[in-house]
């Protein structure tokens, strides 16, 4: 399958990445080698055959509804990023 | 491995390890060397044995964590510059219990960014060197943890494979590795990649040595619900039918090495001389295995790396001047090409129009090869392959294209798609002086016994 300028523009905004025009056409190029590659599994018959979407024997793992401690505490988290003003993180203007 | 007592201090242990490292730093092998925290560790051990203290069955033992392990102190960036200047505030449950027993962490290794490769070539750090020839790779993406092992820098290193990132180094460098059973040992406090294909293993020197890993960091983890309640040790699938298979596909292989093929009948004649009947088992879907696997792997790491962004922590992009560029440009800056290709390839295939053509299909594939293997299963303990189908290759000869790289894989890859286990161990050298190394494959939860298997046929 042949990746065009819109399909590598749609991804890298579904990415949330910028990409030099330079990566672009790249990453067109693997990208399209890439999709060939997969699509070996065109040839196989999976009419009937169940997904497998994870190999857990085991579903709806609970626990019991309770605080249990932190390995972090807000000041160790917080110290984790650039900027932080009275107990927030400070990222640039949204609107 | 060498544990510390009365005759033999967990501090020359540690001084040795750190010698070792500073003699092999052109190997480019460790990120992070924790000399001052390691050797005050040491001392502490060696206190707690002269007063006739109990010490654990790591006592001093020195060990190197993949990078993508977190350890508190420590920094935890995964070789890829998103996350450098990220210190980690948690432990691991593995790093924990680990140092509970009193190992000791000297420091962290090299990986591929994100573990996204099969030659730790795409390390934000520059590549690492195969332990036999240095213009060779180590193999990926635990090339730090196996090279470190081989070279004599630790005793053991810790590692994380979702589609033979711990096998295939094993096998490049001529140490022991285990991929375990899906679920076996806790993620929780390392860096995910595909959350139904990763799991946590160990590169050593010895087979006994993965058990006694295997025994201390395996167990049901609070902490990570995917964990698989305790079996080690206590409800092992038994390996008895003392029935070894081959997969016909893979011997027959054209891009097979002919020296690995070579490996692989002279074991399995070992063995049939041995009392094991060797059987010839078809598995024809394994040949789509690796298709699978570029979808489904993709398709979760798109999802698992979508949380770098620049804001909680790591590295952010001083390029910015409004949100969207902040997200848009740290990923630029801070992701690896791999580590791109990656991520769009699971956002196209997990996207609207395309869902049923490739996840949909990739994810019955699964269920294909599960089907194979519990069949292969019913007529033998355990079946003998290659981990790759070439010897350790050229820095740089495969960089180029992604399509090759990803086919290292091939004879890796279905074991993840099932979540059975696998022991990678050496048999030897190829006639260049390069290792030669085989793996061994079992059904759930039967890890101990398979670990018991390769140390034979080893």
């Amino acid at each position: 399958m042949e990746i065009t300028d819109k399909d590598i523009n749609h991804l890298a905004d579904l990415s949330n990445t910028s990409l030099s025009s330079e990566e672009k056409e790249a990453l067109k190029q693997d990208l399209g080698n890439i999709l060939k590659y997969i699509g070996k599994l065109d040839e196989l018959n999976t009419d009937g055959v169940e997904p497998t979407y994870q190999v857990f024997e085991m579903e709806n793992v609970w626990r019991n509804d309770e605080i249990a401690a932190q390995d972090a505490n807000r000041e160790e988290l917080l110290n984790l990023t650039k900027e932080e003003i009275e107990n927030q993180i400070k990222v640039p203007k949204v609107l | 491995m060498k544990i510390a007592d009365s005759s033999t201090s967990a501090v020359s242990l540690v001084e040795s390890s750190l010698k070792r490292i500073e003699e092999t730093k052109d190997y480019n092998i460790f990120t992070y060397v924790d000399k001052n925290r390691a050797l005050k560790k040491a001392k502490e051990i060696d206190e707690k044995i002269k007063r006739g203290e109990t010490v654990g069955r790591l006592a001093g033992v020195p060990f190197a964590l993949k990078a993508n392990f977190l350890s508190k102190g420590r920094p935890a960036d995964a070789s890829a510059k998103i996350l450098t200047e990220f210190i980690s505030p948690i432990d691991s449950t593995t790093t924990e219990k680990l140092e509970a027993e009193g190992a000791i962490c000297v420091g962290c290794v090299n990986l591929d960014a994100f573990a996204h490769g099969s030659s730790t070539e795409n390390s934000y750090y520059g590549p690492t060197s195969n332990a036999f020839d240095k213009t060779r790779v180590a193999g990926g993406s635990s090339g730090g943890s196996a090279v470190a092992v081989a070279l004599g820098c630790v005793e053991f290193a810790t590692g994380s494979d979702t589609g033979g990132s711990i096998r295939q180094p094993a096998a490049f460098n001529g140490v022991f590795g285990i991929k375990p059973t899906y679920g076996t040992i806790s993620r929780y406090g390392v860096v995910a990649m595909a959350s139904s294909l990763d799991v946590i293993g160990f590169f050593t020197k010895a087979a006994e040595d993965l058990d006694i890993l295997m025994s201390i960091t395996a167990g049901q983890d609070p902490k990570d619900q995917t964990t698989l309640p305790d079996f080690y040790g206590k409800n092992d699938t038994p390996l008895n039918k003392k029935k070894i298979g081959f997969i016909k596909e893979f011997m027959e292989s054209s891009a097979l090495n002919p020296e690995i093929k070579a490996s692989l009948e002279s074991k399995l004649n070992e063995a049939k001389e041995n009392g094991y009947e060797i059987v010839e088992l078809s598995m024809p879907t394994l040949e789509y295995a690796l298709a699978a696997y570029y979808i489904i792997q993709p398709a979760e790491v798109a999802s698992n790396l979508s949380r770098y962004d620049g804001v909680r922590y790591g590295f952010r992009s001083s390029n910015v001047k409004s949100l969207d560029d902040l997200f848009a440009n740290t990923r630029d800056e801070g992701f690896m090409r791999e580590n791109k290709r990656r991520i769009m390839i699971g956002n196209f295939v997990l996207s609207s129009g395309f869902y049923d053509a490739y996840f949909l299909k990739a994810a019955k594939v699964r269920t294909l090869i599960i089907d194979e293997f519990n069949k292969a299963f019913e007529s033998v303990d355990a079946i003998l392959s290659p981990v790759s189908p070439n010897l350790a290759f050229k820095i740089g000869e495969k960089t180029s294209d992604p399509v090759l790289m990803y086919l290292e894989d091939v004879m890796s890859v279905p074991v993840n798609l099932a979540g059975i286990p696998a022991v990678a161990f050496p048999t030897g050298k190829s006639k260049d002086g390069l290792p030669l190394g085989l793996q061994l494959l079992g059904p759930r939860r039967s890890d101990k016994n398979l670990i018991k298997l390769a140390g034979k046929l080893a």
